[in-house]
């Protein structure tokens, strides 16, 4: 293992080492590819045969996507049988461009880290194209959407097979635009465009982090290769790395909605439910967590970068889980635990070595059990006439029964109940936490309390109280098409943990993220367990006493307190964003627009007004009297002899 | 020598001052015709000054093309008459500001 | 001793260029000074340019203007009053500026003793002419040419008038005049020559019309515009009525009718002569 590793200042700090791509690996195109054809097939064919595809887009795309998890799966399963050592995997492509001396392949790296996004993005993106067949079988724009879905997975597989930064990055825009085209796809409602347009603009902020980032890693380092940085990375110095760590985590945070670029997640809800599970759960909003981890070359050496994530990730986690307690619109209080579970994961990232195997972990527990809620509730809305409003719901655990029994494993899954996958994750990470600090493992382990308040109330609200149901509801189970999935996911909520066996995931990361030296944690895991778990019973409790104890109103109370009317208003994440960019950019905007009209304008409109004053004097020469003319060609002659004269006797 | 190219300088003046003075347009025309002729005199002056019938050609082309000029330029005069029923240099003046 | 005869003629003459009113007084004036300049080349040993002056110049050129003047009217005089703010003072001012700092120069400098043309006229002056002109100058002279006849051709360009309606033929004026006849009942016959039973057979005297009124018709507009229309004698008049019996003779009666036959045809004669207006502009 030695080989893999440059010891620097007493951190692991992991070199990429791609070995040939032979066997199974020779097809690791393809998987990228597949969904892509699809897209293709589905955006393009469909209009230019007038629509002929519509029939069969849906199975299509549905079919290319499961392929892919297909040839993932083997690809996984023969990564295993390897060597250690052996389990990076490099595929060139061809030449994409170049440039002087920058030199920029499509090379596929095939890691552990990219087999288990693989794993998540194809296995999870399939469930989820299976689910839209029932879930969008109504809308007449189907087979558009299902193009869009492929073509989010194929952005979201080059995203993470990418052997270099610009390949990362195609797959990082390529995903930005299936989110705002998904987002915005019922764009008849002025909502959804909105929301498209501030997910777009928002994620634009973290664009320009990334493209910076590019820039100076290329200047740095000459090479934009993982392969290549991770070899040099120590030779740069801890400023450039420093400032190299805070761009990457600019666009972290564009990506996976962290504070201070978190407004556009909630809005993002106006997109289809399985686009929310799909994009603003389990995969794309992980991207941010993803480059971290990737570039953990980098941000072992930063140190100021990395506390600049933790600092991130705490405030994110806690931002997201009071959002979530306050949120009547059920996929919203999804949207604001995501928003916090992201949080988590970041604050793995940021830990550094001794965390990123379980910031991944976490991300993966996290992709089955959102999954599986946000397709909950995508089956909750499918019964209740597509209301959003959970005080419109209750008591439908009968009526229901599938949904909520997966939407209950989902449920103690993000809570930590445990033994569910959920436990294992956040309770190692809020572990490590401790380990580093107090302060922030006593702030990650509060979060883990307020998740516990606000998914039970969301529990409470939508499956037990009293039916609050609007006129005319009759709420009926999901057709098989749509349950199956959930069964699947609830599953892997449930059994995600085994992940952990053995520290299993840990060891498999290893030759990506490095191994961590062993800290002993202050107090004994056992207690640090029984702690979390107390915190969240806890939490669990006040939402009992709260919510399930009393009646639920209809209409939300106005008269509530300050926090909750902050919460519901995003804690005015809006606000702030107006009062610190858009208001300044206005008077910005509104003073170059006067300088222009009174000061340019002026100047020009001034000059010429000058100009045509004069002329205007000036012309009244033209008199069209010949005389006149003459008279002025007399005026040059005595000039000239003037002139001649003063020349010749002086 | 002196006292013909001073004649022909006096000449010359007078006819500029007709030009800027004098408004009917034949009676313009002839004193540009003036101070042609000035020009004329200190020419043939000067040939025999110098004892060089240069000059007097040149006196000789300054005819020829003063009868070409003298031919457009009246015609130019009838044609105006014709349209405007005067010959004042002053009532053209439409091609102004 | 001809130069200092004939230098203050030219300069008095010149200067009455500018003051003389009418045209042909300016042209007449202008001859002096081509004449007088002929006379200096002569002097100046300049003969062939003497004949050409006299020939081209004042023979031709000179006569082109007055034949033009003609045309545009003899009596076009200038007005006295100057159109042109300050023009006549600047004028002046510039005139005077131009004449004194031209005089100045030239008597600054001693052009000293004159060759004389004894030598260059060797064998006549107008074989040395020719001898420069058609080897030297050939080119020019050829330019000239040139130059003359695209003169000529802008003149007839210029002069040209162009036909924008069919010629009107005898037969279709009589056609016209029958039907202004038919349509507003004039006056179809020509008319009535001046003079005609009066006692002065002359231009400026109006006829008589049957019944002794003079007719107006009969006389030219421009004699009648200038006023020099001369009146029929009244006792002429009454003669001539006595000598035909004219019943006007006798003060009742016929009278009456005569004057109403003579007003109708007064009449007639009056819209032939609108005519006449019309169709001469």
């Amino acid at each position: 293992m030695t080989n893999f590793f440059t010891q620097t200042s007493g951190h692991a700090v992991p070199v990429v080492d791609p070995g040939p791509a032979d066997g199974v690996f020779s097809l690791l195109w393809l998987v990228v590819a597949l969904p892509l054809l699809g897209a293709l097939v589905i955006l393009v064919g469909g209009p230019l045969t007038r629509g002929l595809t519509s029939r069969w887009a849906h199975l299509l795309g549905c079919v290319l996507p499961i392929g892919s998890f297909v040839l993932s799966l083997a690809m996984f399963v023969s990564l295993l049988d390897r060597e250690e050592s052996e389990r990076q995997v490099g595929q060139h492509l061809f030449t994409w461009f170049e440039a002087g001396s920058l030199e920029v392949g499509m090379d596929l790296l095939y890691d552990p880290l990219s087999a288990l996004f693989l794993l998540l993005i194809t296995g999870v993106g399939s469930l989820i194209h299976v689910y839209s067949v029932g879930y969008m079988a109504h809308d007449e724009r189907r087979p558009r959407f299902f193009g869009f879905l492929n073509l989010f997975v194929a952005a979201m597989l080059m995203l993470v097979l990418s052997a270099n930064y610009l390949g990362l990055f195609l797959g990082w825009e390529g995903v930005g635009l299936a989110s705002y085209l998904l987002i915005g796809f019922w764009q008849h409602k002025h909502s959804a465009a909105a929301a498209a347009k501030k997910a777009f603009v928002i994620n634009r902020v973290g664009d320009v982090g990334m493209s910076l980032a590019i820039a100076l890693l290329f200047v740095t380092f000459g090479t934009t290769d993982f392969t290549g940085i991770s070899a040099a990375s120590s030779e740069a110095t801890e400023g450039t790395l420093t400032a190299l760590g805070l761009l990457l985590l600019l666009a972290a945070c564009g990506k996976s909605a962290q504070v201070p670029l978190q407004a556009w997640l909630l809005d993002a809800m106006e997109g289809p439910t399985p686009v929310s599970a799909l994009i603003h759960a389990a995969t794309m909003v992980t991207a941010g967590v993803y480059l971290i981890v990737r570039s953990n070359f980098i941000f072992e050496l930063a140190p100021a970068a990395q506390t600049g994530v933790v600092v991130v990730a705490v405030v994110t986690l806690l931002w997201g889980a009071i959002l979530g307690c306050a949120k009547d619109d059920i996929k919203k209080a999804l949207a604001g635990s995501t928003m916090s579970q992201i949080g988590y994961m970041m604050l793995g990232a940021g830990l550094g070595v001794a965390g990123y195997a379980f910031a991944i972990f976490h991300l993966l527990t996290h992709g089955f059990f959102k999954a599986n809620m946000f397709l909950g509730a995508g089956s909750v809305m499918h019964a209740m006439d597509d209301d959003v409003d959970m005080r419109h719901y209750g008591g439908l655990n009968k009526m229901l029964p599938v949904t909520f029994l997966t939407f209950a494993m989902g449920y103690l899954a993000i809570i930590g109940f445990p033994g569910f996958s959920g436990f294992w994750s956040k309770d190692k990470i809020i572990e490590t936490a401790l380990a580093d600090s107090w302060v922030v493992g006593g702030l990650a382990m509060l979060g883990a309390g307020i998740t516990g308040f606000y998914m039970t109330r969301l529990m409470l609200m939508t499956f037990f109280t009293s039916r609050r149901w609007e006129e005319g509801v009759d709420p009926h189970e999901s057709p098989k098409v749509m349950t199956i999935p959930l069964v699947v996911l609830a599953a892997l909520s449930v059994l995600g943990g085994v992940m952990l066996l053995g520290d299993w995931i840990v060891e498999f990361l290893a030759p990506v993220t490095g191994v961590a030296e062993h800290h002993e944690p202050p107090l004994p895991a056992i207690v640090i367990t029984l702690l979390v778990v107390l915190v969240v019973a806890v939490g669990v409790a006040l939402a009992w006493f709260l919510v399930g104890k009393q009646e639920v109103p209809r209409e939300a109370p106005q008269d509530v307190s300050f926090a909750t009317r902050a919460a519901r208003a995003d804690l005015y994440g809006d606000a702030i964003n107006d009062a610190l960019v858009v208001e300044p950019g206005r008077a910005l905007v509104s003073g170059l627009v006067t300088m222009d009209r009174h000061g340019v304008d002026g100047v020009v409109e001034g000059g010429s007004a000058g100009v045509g004053g004069l002329a205007g004097v000036f012309r009244k020469v033209q008199n069209g009297f010949v005389r006149s003319y003459a008279l002025s060609l007399l005026a040059g002659v005595l000039l000239v002899l003037l002139t001649l004269m003063a020349v010749n006797f002086a | 020598m002196t006292e013909y190219i001073v004649l022909s300088a006096i000449l010359f003046t007078i006819g500029s001052v007709g030009v800027l003075v004098r408004r009917n347009a034949i009676v313009v025309f002839m004193c540009i015709e003036l101070m042609l002729n000035a020009c004329n005199l200190s020419l043939v002056a000067f040939a025999r000054q110098h004892g060089n019938l240069d000059g007097q050609i040149a006196a000789f082309f300054v005819m020829v093309v003063a009868a070409a000029e003298v031919v457009v330029g009246l015609a130019i005069i009838m044609t105006i008459f014709r349209t405007r029923r005067s010959a004042s240099v002053d009532d053209a003046s439409l091609l102004k500001y | 001793m001809t130069f200092w005869i004939l230098a203050p003629v030219m300069v008095v003459a010149a200067l009455g260029l500018l003051f003389v009113r009418k045209a042909v007084h300016a042209a007449l004036l202008l001859a002096i000074v081509m004449i007088s300049l002929a006379v200096l080349y002569a002097v100046l040993e300049a003969p062939f340019l003497f004949a050409v002056q006299i020939i081209v110049y004042t023979g031709a050129i000179l006569m082109l203007f007055l034949f033009v003047m003609m045309l545009v009217g003899v009596d076009a005089s200038d007005s006295v009053v100057e159109t042109i703010k300050g023009q006549r003072l600047l004028a002046t001012l510039g005139g005077l500026a131009l004449g004194v700092l031209l005089v100045l120069a030239l008597t600054q400098g001693a052009l000293g003793a004159a060759v004389g043309l004894e030598d260059a006229n060797d064998g006549g002056n107008v074989q040395a002419i020719a001898n420069i002109l058609f080897s030297r100058w050939v080119f020019a002279f050829e330019v000239t040419s040139a130059l003359l006849i695209t003169a000529a051709l802008g003149a007839m360009v210029l002069a040209h008038r162009e036909r924008i309606a069919p010629r009107e033929t005898q037969a279709d004026m009589a056609a016209r005049r029958l039907r202004d006849y038919a349509e507003r009942g004039t006056h179809v016959g020509p008319l009535p020559p001046p003079g005609v039973f009066a006692r002065t057979n002359a231009v400026d005297t109006a006829a008589l019309l049957p019944d002794g009124t003079p007719a107006e018709a009969s006389i030219s507009r421009v004699l009648a515009a200038r006023g020099s229309v001369r009146a029929v004698p009244a006792e002429d008049v009454e003669q001539v009525r006595r000598q035909i019996g004219d019943p006007a003779a006798r003060p009742e009666g016929g009278g009456k009718s005569g004057a109403t036959a003579s007003t109708e045809s007064d009449r007639n004669l009056d819209r032939v002569e609108d005519d006449r207006g019309e169709g001469r502009p």
